[in-house]
C-alpha cells in the first residue's frame, strides 16, 4: 500500500503560513520574557479559556490522534472510554479539589509542591523521574514524525528531524512556556478544522451512523462478538471476553477511569503545567473544567472515523488499505493517515497534513517547556546551584539557566530520537516504565493533599515502592501472544493477560495500591513532621475553604463543573 | 500580553482565504473531487474557515480597540 501523499503547491503554501505564525508568536512574545517567571510560569497571565485548551491540546499529540483512531479501528467505540471514564472524572476532581493546592501553594511544579507537602527527597525523586520521561516522549515524538514524514511526504529522515527541532527550538526559546501555551491553542483549532472534513466525508462514505452500525454488524460477528460491539461503549462490559478491550467494567473503572486517568490528569506536571499558568485562582480552577467539554467530543473526530474505516477495510469496492509491517500486520496508527489520503484533495489535504505536523511539534514543545521548568526549579536550584557556589542567584540568572535547559531539552530530545531511530525497541520499553511513575505518584499526592497524617519518608517510600512494584508486575506478566520482552514478562512470564491494554491497567492498580498502603501503614508508625500551619495551603483540612462569593454564579468552576457533569452522563448514556 | 485571539483570527482568515479562492478556481474539476465523493470541500472549507477566522478577528483586543476608537 502507498503511502505517499502527492502534496500540491497550494498544500505547501498552507503548511508555509503555518510556519510563519507558529515563529511569529514566538517572535512577538520574546520581548515580554524579563524574567524566569514570564519563561517559565507564563507569568501566571494566561485567560482560562486560553489554558484549557492548551491543557487539552498538550494531550493530543500526534501519536495519540493516530493511535486513537487506530483503536477505533482495533476496538471500536470502546476507545471512547480514554475521553470520557478515562478523563472527565479526573479532571473536574483536579479542577474542584486539587488545582487550589498546586496553584495556592505558590509551587512552581508538581515537584516542588511535594518538596513544600513532604520533603527534599520526595521532590528530587519525581523531578528526576519526571525529567527522563519528557525528554523521552519528546526523543520519540520527534523520531516519530521524522519517520512519518519520510513516508508521507517523502522528505529525508534527518533533514526532518533537525527542521523540527529547529522550528520548536526556536519558538520555546524566544517565548518560554507562553509561546508553548499559544501554539497549542493554535494547534487545537488547526486540528479540529483540518481532520473536521475527513471525519464528515468518511461517515458520508459509510451511510452516517446507522449505515455504519449495519455495516459492521456482519464484520463484527465474524470477528466472534456481539453485532453491535463496536458501536456501543459500556454495554458488553459486564465480562472481559465480551469486548475487544479484554477488560470487564471494573477492571476500566478502577485501573483507566481511577488510576490512569488521575495519575494522568492530576499528577502529571506536563498536563497540571498549563492549568498553574493561568491568571487567577478562579482561572486555574476553571481551566482542567473548560479543557474537558471540548474533550468529550474529539472522539467524533479522531476514533469514529477509525471506527467507520472498519467498513472501508471489508468493502473491496472502497479501495481502501493499510499498510503492512515486516510481519505482514496492517499498521493501525497509520489508519488516519490512510483516511486523509483516501478522501482529501489538494488543499484541504495541506491543512489535514499541517494538523499532524503541528500536533507532533506541540508535543514536543509541551515537554520541553515542562523539562525546562523542572529542571530550572527542582533540578538546578535544588541541588546543582547550591553546589557550584553559595551566592543568591537572582531572577535574571533562573531566565538564562531556563533558556540553557530549553536548548538542552531539544538536544537531549534529538539524541533520544536517534537512540529511537536505532534501537526502537529499547525506547518503547524506557518509557513503558517510566508510565509507570505516575500510578504511585497519584497515590502520594493523593495522602499529601487529603490526609494531614501523611509524612515525608512515608511519601518517599511509597513513591519508590509503588514505581518498583510496577516494575515488578511487568517483568512478571505478558500480555497474550507478545513476543517480545518489552510488552513485559522478564523477569518471568507467572501472568498473562488477554491483551496488553489489560496489562497495563492492573500494572497501574497494583502500583497504585502499593503505594497507598505503603505510605499510610509509615505515616501511622511515625510521628507527624509538618505542624497544623505549615500545611495551610497545602492540606485540604488545614486550609480555609475558598469563597467564590464574589464570582457571578456561572462563572464559578462548580457551575461549569455540573455542565461537564450532564454532557459526560448524556453522552455515556447515549452510546451506551 | 498578546490576545490570542489577533494571531489565531489572522492565519484562520488567511487559510480561509486561500482555500476558498483555490476552491472557486476547481468549481467543475470533477476528477479532482471524486476523492471527497464529489462534494468541493475545500469550497465549503474554506468559507467555513474564513468565518470562523473573521469571528475571531473580531473579538480580539486590538480590533475592538480600534473599533471602539472610531465609534
Amino acid at each position: 500500500m502507498d503511502t505517499k501523499f502527492a502534496l500540491g503547491g497550494i498544500d505547501y503554501l498552507i503548511m508555509g503560513v503555518y510556519f510563519v505564525f507558529v515563529l511569529g508568536i514566538g517572535w512577538a512574545l520574546k520581548k515580554y520574557m524579563k524574567n524566569a517567571s514570564a519563561f517559565l510560569e507564563a507569568g501566571r497571565s494566561i485567560p482560562a479559556w486560553v489554558a484549557g485548551l492548551a491543557f487539552i491540546s498538550t494531550n493530543l499529540g500526534a501519536l495519540e490522534v493516530m493511535g486513537m483512531t487506530g483503536s477505533g479501528l482495533k476496538y471500536g467505540m470502546h476507545t471512547t472510554h480514554f475521553y470520557l471514564i478515562g478523563a472527565i472524572p479526573a479532571m473536574v476532581f483536579l479542577a474542584l479539589f486539587m488545582m487550589r493546592f498546586y496553584y495556592g501553594s505558590k509551587a512552581r511544579s508538581v515537584p516542588e509542591y511535594l518538596k513544600l507537602r513532604f520533603n527534599e527527597k520526595t521532590r528530587g525523586l519525581n523531578a528526576i523521574l519526571f525529567a527522563i520521561m519528557t525528554i523521552l516522549a519528546s526523543g520519540i515524538a520527534m523520531y516519530a514524525l521524522a519517520i512519518l514524514l519520510e513516508n508521507v511526504l517523502g522528505w529525508n529522515f534527518l533533514v526532518s528531524l533537525f527542521a523540527s527541532a529547529a522550528i520548536v527550538l526556536a519558538y520555546t526559546y524566544l517565548g518560554g512556556l507562553s509561546s508553548a501555551i499559544y501554539n497549542e491553542v493554535l494547534q487545537f483549532f488547526i486540528i479540529i478544522i483540518g481532520l473536521l472534513p475527513m471525519a464528515i466525508l468518511v461517515m458520508k462514505d459509510v451511510g452516517g451512523w446507522h449505515g455504519m452500525q449495519a455495516s459492521l454488524a456482519p464484520i463484527v460477528e465474524a470477528k466472534g462478538y456481539a453485532p453491535d460491539t463496536w458501536t456501543t461503549h459500556w454495554k458488553y462490559t459486564g465480562s472481559a471476553s465480551d469486548n475487544p478491550f479484554g477488560v470487564a467494567w471494573y477492571g476500566i473503572f478502577a485501573g483507566l477511569g481511577f488510576v490512569l486517568a488521575f495519575g494522568y490528569w492530576c499528577t502529571n506536571f506536563l498536563i497540571v503545567q498549563r492549568a498553574m499558568a493561568a491568571e487567577s485562582m478562579t482561572a486555574a480552577r476553571k481551566v482542567p473544567l473548560i479543557g474537558a467539554i471540548p474533550k468529550m467530543f474529539i472522539p467524533f473526530l479522531i476514533i469514529l472515523p477509525g471506527v467507520a474505516s472498519l467498513v472501508l477495510l471489508n468493502d473491496p469496492a472502497k479501495g481502501f488499505a493499510l499498510p503492512l509491517n515486516d510481519a505482514g500486520q496492517p499498521i493501525y496508527d497509520y489508519t488516519i493517515i490512510m483516511l486523509l489520503k483516501q478522501y482529501l484533495p489538494a488543499g484541504v489535504l495541506g491543512l489535514g497534513v499541517t494538523a499532524l505536523l503541528a500536533s507532533f511539534m506541540s508535543g514536543m514543545a509541551g515537554n520541553v517547556s515542562a523539562f525546562n521548568t523542572v529542571w530550572t526549579y527542582d533540578i538546578y536550584q535544588s541541588y546543582i546551584r547550591p553546589v557550584t557556589g553559595n551566592k543568591e542567584a537572582d531572577d535574571k540568572h533562573y531566565l538564562k539557566v531556563g533558556r540553557v535547559a530549553t536548548i538542552l531539552g531539544v538536544l537531549a530530545s534529538i539524541a533520544a530520537a536517534f537512540i529511537a531511530s536505532k534501537f526502537g525497541n529499547i525506547m518503547d520499553f524506557l518509557q513503558a516504565i517510566f508510565s509507570m511513575i505516575n500510578a504511585p505518584l497519584f497515590a502520594v499526592i493523593l495522602l499529601g493533599m487529603f490526609w494531614k497524617r501523611s509524612t515525608g519518608n512515608a511519601a518517599f517510600t511509597g513513591l519508590l515502592a509503588g514505581f518498583l512494584i510496577a516494575l515488578l508486575h511487568h517483568g512478571l506478566s505478558v500480555p497474550e501472544g507478545a513476543t517480545t520482552l518489552i510488552k513485559g514478562g522478564w523477569i518471568a512470564p507467572l501472568i498473562t493477560y488477554p491483551v496488553e491494554m489489560a496489562q497495563n491497567f492492573w500494572t497501574a492498580i497494583y502500583a497504585f495500591s502499593a503505594a497507598l498502603l505503603l505510605t499510610v501503614i509509615l505515616s501511622l508508625l511515625a510521628k507527624r513532621t509538618k505542624t497544623d500551619e505549615e500545611l495551610n495551603g497545602l492540606v485540604y483540612s488545614m486550609t480555609p475553604r475558598l469563597d467564590d462569593s464574589g464570582v457571578i454564579w456561572y462563572k464559578r468552576p462548580w457551575f461549569l463543573a455540573v455542565i461537564v457533569g450532564v454532557m459526560f452522563f448524556g453522552l455515556t448514556i447515549l452510546f451506551w | 500580553m498578546i490576545d490570542i485571539r489577533f494571531p489565531l483570527g489572522l492565519m484562520f482568515s488567511i487559510f480561509g482565504v486561500i482555500l476558498t479562492i483555490y476552491g472557486l478556481a476547481t468549481i467543475g474539476n470533477h476528477a479532482m473531487y471524486a476523492t471527497s465523493l464529489g462534494v468541493n470541500v475545500n469550497l465549503i472549507s474554506g468559507i467555513c474557515t474564513l468565518i470562523f477566522g473573521l469571528v475571531m478577528l473580531f473579538f480580539s483586543d486590538p480590533v475592538r480597540k480600534k473599533l471602539r476608537k472610531k465609534s
